[in-house]
């Protein structure tokens, strides 16, 4: 029997809603289950069950207080703030010159940076473990910051040196004709209009630095200078062969939160960034 | 006075001389000269913390140096690679964990990177059909991409857990297997258990870059070739795929690049077990759990060459495939 | 006028209407030493005028625009501003004032700041910046707009503030890039007369560059045609229309084109010459050749516009009526020539009876053709398409109208 166009139209309607469903499923699932466990405590957190049973806050307190996480957030939020306020201030008048000015070396350059965006970390680990030792800034956030550098730096480049390219010329012509200096057009010009594009660069960066593990493992040992990622790691329970999953997952959900929280209200000009860096390189 | 004097008085004659003194420079020049100002201190800082300390790692890759005194090294040559001594070869090239890291990191490489591709399509073509929901879809498949590495990987241990995790439990109620299965301790089956972490995260990064690459399309063209009698395959196969092509190859460069790389998922899910061990991690084991700063280093530099050449390839088959689109 | 605006520095904070005069020696723009886009060009330009440069897209117009106003360097030549050497002056010490295609309006900023921009730039004093914005608004009528920012402007409303931004610097020199090739048609029209009024009240010099002949008719005192990176002509617009240098003006100047009769030169004179139609038939026209160019080929050109129609039973050309176009105030008419190009054109000022297919009979005046050499050089014709005989050269200055300041915009 051959199927009317509605019908069709239905059946494959059908398939997408259940394909839809199971997608959102699997994405929220894990920090669902997270969550449910977290406020879990004793032998309820070792039943697997898939609906809320209790609700205790007690491994929150655990976490952030007892094990440190707290203060361990507050040094992410300060690295990565740091690392994402210093290299967007770099980067701004870098990515005009890369992404305006015709220049010898310019392709060299992007791609110069283009290649360190995509490092392995662990290459420069031992030549930045000599480097943060020299700079006494070894089991110090400073350490972190001047680190996530490496990483940080060609990402703000090449985001920004895109989204400036999509800036129109004419606009950069009227300011020149309108007797404005380089530096001008950058800041009075540029930097307003770029003001969106400014904050999902320095989102998508601040997220890197936050979640950013090797060097917070390798450069920092004291607990009281742990980024969360580490933290979260190392967190340890009471007795050394069972780990306090309780625990952890309040701590995982902890630091998770504020980042989904900040991801959805800015989901737009996130995916905007993202393929602003990535598909039109 | 004004060394640019008019070279003529007379309103409406043509000026006869071009005036010898110019003093200054074209625009262009003027521009070219503050763009290497304008560059200048992301140069610095980009040498600073990239250039110096990749150039220090293959310097100390060719010493002895251990991790708690950097400063007290011999230079031993190429021994940290390869040295062979008594009829026995030593060094990174000749341990076997080294090489099984490199079959790790491969075989992790491309099951994830393959996995993400095909599901990846998948989730770009739903999200880019028109139906009610569609912006929640959109918007979970962020939460996988906004969780930190470390806490997917301590969700997955904890779900992947051999006694009390769900997907034994899941697996359990629905038939698929008769006992828990050890998906961490297992040597079988902890990569699966990376690899699916992995693929769980970063799917939704391959389906944006490729749903990007999709609203690009012209939708006329599919028009087109429903009028032409095309079917849903012929359409996929003939239009969407050759357009999105070169989108999906940046995306797939960016993936293997990162999976390659791969550290701290496989250090907290399988605390770097010789099952799951990455080249990042077997290199940073070598600095920092064995302190051979050394050999360590050494590591480093192969598993940067690696990576380095598989940019490379990519490189290549990139500018095969995307036959002139400029780059202004 | 003043000769001393440039040694007085930029601070041009004194009241004056300022134009100016623009000299360009032997211009020309290379990229990469490779690719010329302007080769050899010598301009002049009157305080005042108002100048346009026409050509078809591709033609160096746009490029020739910019280096005149400092955007594009100079690759050699020399370029004059009231005699001064500006070669290496930035736009601003150029004393110039743009209007670009896309308009160009910072997006942050509100009207007032727009037009105030460059005046902040120039380090101008609080309140002639206040007064000069207040100026130029009252001169385009954005005095409402001006708390405004341009997303919430109109097209025709966004032009106008590009403007305004351009008078308020009071520049020597207006520089107009396509300024209206973003309007729809019926906006087009009036920002065409806008700009036309403007021009009248400020008496400056403007250079503009347009793609559009329609506008470059009906704006210019001079029209400047461009053809890939060559002046191909320089005159008024009725002297490019009456007596076109060569092929390229007479096909780019007057819609529906020029129709172009290949024809042979049978006998030159210096009063007419006799030529020989592609039908065999011989046509005296009033145009001088020389001797030497006898019996060589060549091109008898007619507007569409000139031909008259016949009697069947007497008219000297015959042709069968291949399709008519109806424009309502206007009928195209094209008829078949065998093989000799593109149909002929012929334009009837008002409705038109006649049918396709249908055969008709047209006389060619001779006092409205024109006649090109194999080379596409025109041969001087004797008597304007008026009938009046032509007197001289074609040395008629253009007019000015930069003491009929006051005139009202219209809007």
């Amino acid at each position: 029997m051959k199927l009317t166009r509605k019908q069709k139209q239905n059946v494959s309607r059908v398939w997408i809603f259940a394909a839809s469903a199971l997608a959102v499923v699997i994405c929220v699932f894990p920090l669902y289950y997270a969550i449910l466990t977290s406020l879990r405590t004793g032998q309820d957190l070792f039943l697997p069950n898939y609906l809320p049973t209790t609700f205790h806050w007690d491994n929150y307190y655990t976490a952030l207080v007892q094990n440190g996480v707290g203060r361990s957030l507050l040094n992410s939020v300060v690295v990565a703030t740091v690392t994402v306020g210093a290299c967007l201030l770099v980067s701004i008048s870098g990515a005009f010159a890369l992404a305006r000015i015709r220049f010898r070396g310019q392709k060299g350059i992007l791609f110069t940076v283009l290649c360190v965006s995509m490092f392995p970390q662990v290459a420069v680990l031992s030549g930045m473990f000599e480097l943060v030792r020299f700079l006494g800034l070894y089991d110090s956030l400073g350490a972190l910051i001047l680190s996530y550098a490496t990483f940080s730096l060609p990402f703000t480049i090449w985001v920004l040196t895109t989204f400036m390219r999509n800036i129109p010329v004419e606009l950069e012509e009227a300011a020149i004709v309108d007797g404005a200096s380089l530096w001008v057009i950058i800041t009075r010009v540029f930097m307003p209009i770029l003001g969106p594009a400014l904050v999902t660069t320095g989102l998508l960066a601040f997220i890197g630095a936050w979640n950013e593990f090797m060097f917070a493992l390798t450069f920092v040992l004291s607990t009281e200078n742990r980024t969360v990622p580490v933290a979260i790691a190392l967190l340890q329970g009471a007795s050394q062969y069972e780990l306090p999953w309780g625990a952890i997952m309040a701590a995982s959900v902890t630091v998770t939160l504020p980042i989904i929280v900040l991801v959805l209200i800015f989901q737009k000009r996130i995916v905007g960034g993202l393929t602003a860096g990535a598909v039109k390189g | 006075m004004n060394p640019k004097s008019p070279p003529m008085t007379g309103v409406g004659a043509l000026p006869a001389m071009v005036p010898a003194s110019r003093g200054k420079r074209s625009l262009q020049a003027r521009r070219s000269r503050s763009a290497w100002l304008l560059v200048a201190p992301t140069l610095i800082l980009l040498a600073g913390v990239a250039g110096w300390p990749l150039v220090r790692t293959v310097f100390y890759s060719f010493t002895d140096a251990l991790l708690d005194a950097p400063h007290e090294y011999l230079f031993v040559g190429l021994a940290n690679y390869l040295e062979f001594a008594d009829g026995e070869a030593y060094g990174v090239l000749a341990d076997p964990v080294w090489w099984r890291s490199v079959r790790n990191t491969l075989w992790f490489t491309f099951v994830s990177v393959s996995m993400e591709l095909v599901l990846g399509m998948a989730l770009a073509l739903l999200m880019n059909q028109k139906f009610r929901g569609q912006g929640l879809v959109r918007t979970a498949i962020l939460v996988p991409w906004a969780i930190p590495t470390i806490v997917t990987a301590k969700m997955f241990s904890w779900m992947f857990h051999d006694q009390y995790g769900t997907i034994n439990d899941l697996l359990l109620r629905v038939g698929l297997i008769d006992a828990p299965l050890a998906w961490i301790a297992e040597p079988g089956l902890s990569m699966w258990a990376v690899v699916l972490a992995d693929v769980w995260k970063t799917v939704p990064f391959m389906a944006l870059m490729l749903l990007a690459a999709l609203q690009m399309v012209p939708s006329d063209l599919y028009e087109a070739a429903r009028v032409d009698g095309a079917s849903a395959w012929q359409r996929f196969r003939r239009i969407t795929l050759p357009l999105i092509m070169p989108a999906m190859i940046v995306a797939l460069i960016f993936r293997t690049m990162d999976a390659l790389r791969v550290f701290d998922l496989i250090y907290v899910l399988t605390s770097n077990s010789e099952a799951t061990i990455s080249i990042s991690g077997y290199a940073r084991n070598q600095m920092v759990a064995y302190q051979e700063m050394g050999v360590g280093s050494a590591a480093s530099v192969l598993v940067f060459l690696m990576v380095a050449g598989v940019a490379a390839v990519f490189l290549r088959i990139g500018r095969f495939s995307e036959p002139r689109e400029k780059q202004s | 006028m003043k000769q001393g605006a440039r040694a007085s520095g930029a601070k041009l904070t004194k009241r004056i209407k300022i134009m100016a005069q623009l000299t360009l020696d032997k211009l020309n723009k290379r990229y990469n030493d490779k690719a010329v886009v302007i080769k050899s060009l010598d301009l002049q330009v009157n305080s005042g005028e108002f100048v346009v440069f026409v050509g078809p897209s591709g033609c160096g117009k746009s490029t020739l625009l910019r280096m005149i106003a400092g955007l594009e360097d100079i690759s050699g030549g020399s370029m004059y501003i009231d005699g001064t050497y500006v070669n290496d002056d930035t736009p601003s010490e150029r004393g110039i004032g743009m209007v670009f295609q896309s308009y160009a309006l910072y997006p942050h900023m509100t009207v007032y700041e727009n037009i105030a921009f460059g005046l902040r730039m120039a380090k101008m004093p609080a309140d002639e910046i206040a007064r000069r914005v207040e100026d130029s608004a009252r001169i385009l009528q954005l005095e409402p707009l001006l708390q405004r920012r341009p997303k919430d402007l109109s097209g025709g409303q966004r032009q106008r503030v590009a403007i305004g931004r351009a008078i308020a610097r009071e520049p020597k020199l207006f520089l107009f890039d396509e300024p209206l090739s973003n309007l729809d048609a019926s906006l087009r029209v009036q920002m065409r007369m806008e700009i036309a009024a403007l021009h009248r009240r400020l008496g400056s010099t403007i250079i503009y560059v347009t793609h559009d002949q329609v506008e470059a008719m009906t704006l210019a005192q001079r029209i400047v045609v461009l053809n890939q990176g060559n002046v191909e002509q320089v005159g008024t617009p009725l002297e490019l229309y009456d007596q076109p240098a060569n092929e390229f003006v007479a096909q780019f100047i007057g819609s529906p084109k020029m129709n172009l009769m290949p024809s042979t030169l049978i006998r030159a004179g210096n009063a007419e010459s006799v030529v020989k139609l592609w039908n065999g038939k011989d046509l005296t026209v009033p145009i001088a050749t020389p001797a030497s160019a006898e019996g060589k080929k060549v091109k008898l050109g007619i507007r569409p516009e000139h031909i008259v129609w016949g009697e069947v039973s007497e008219a000297p050309y015959l042709a069968d009526v291949l399709f008519v176009e109806h424009m309502g105030n206007e009928t195209y008419h094209y008829l078949d020539n065998g093989k000799h190009g593109d149909p002929w054109v012929v334009r009837d000022a008002s409705r038109s009876a006649i049918a396709v297919g249908e055969t008709v009979g047209y006389r060619i005046p001779p006092e409205h053709c024109h006649l090109f050499a194999e080379d596409g050089k025109a041969y001087p014709r004797l008597v304007h398409s008026n009938g009046e005989a032509r007197v001289g050269a074609n040395q008629v200055q253009p007019v000015s109208f930069s003491n009929r300041v006051g005139a009202t915009p219209i809007h």
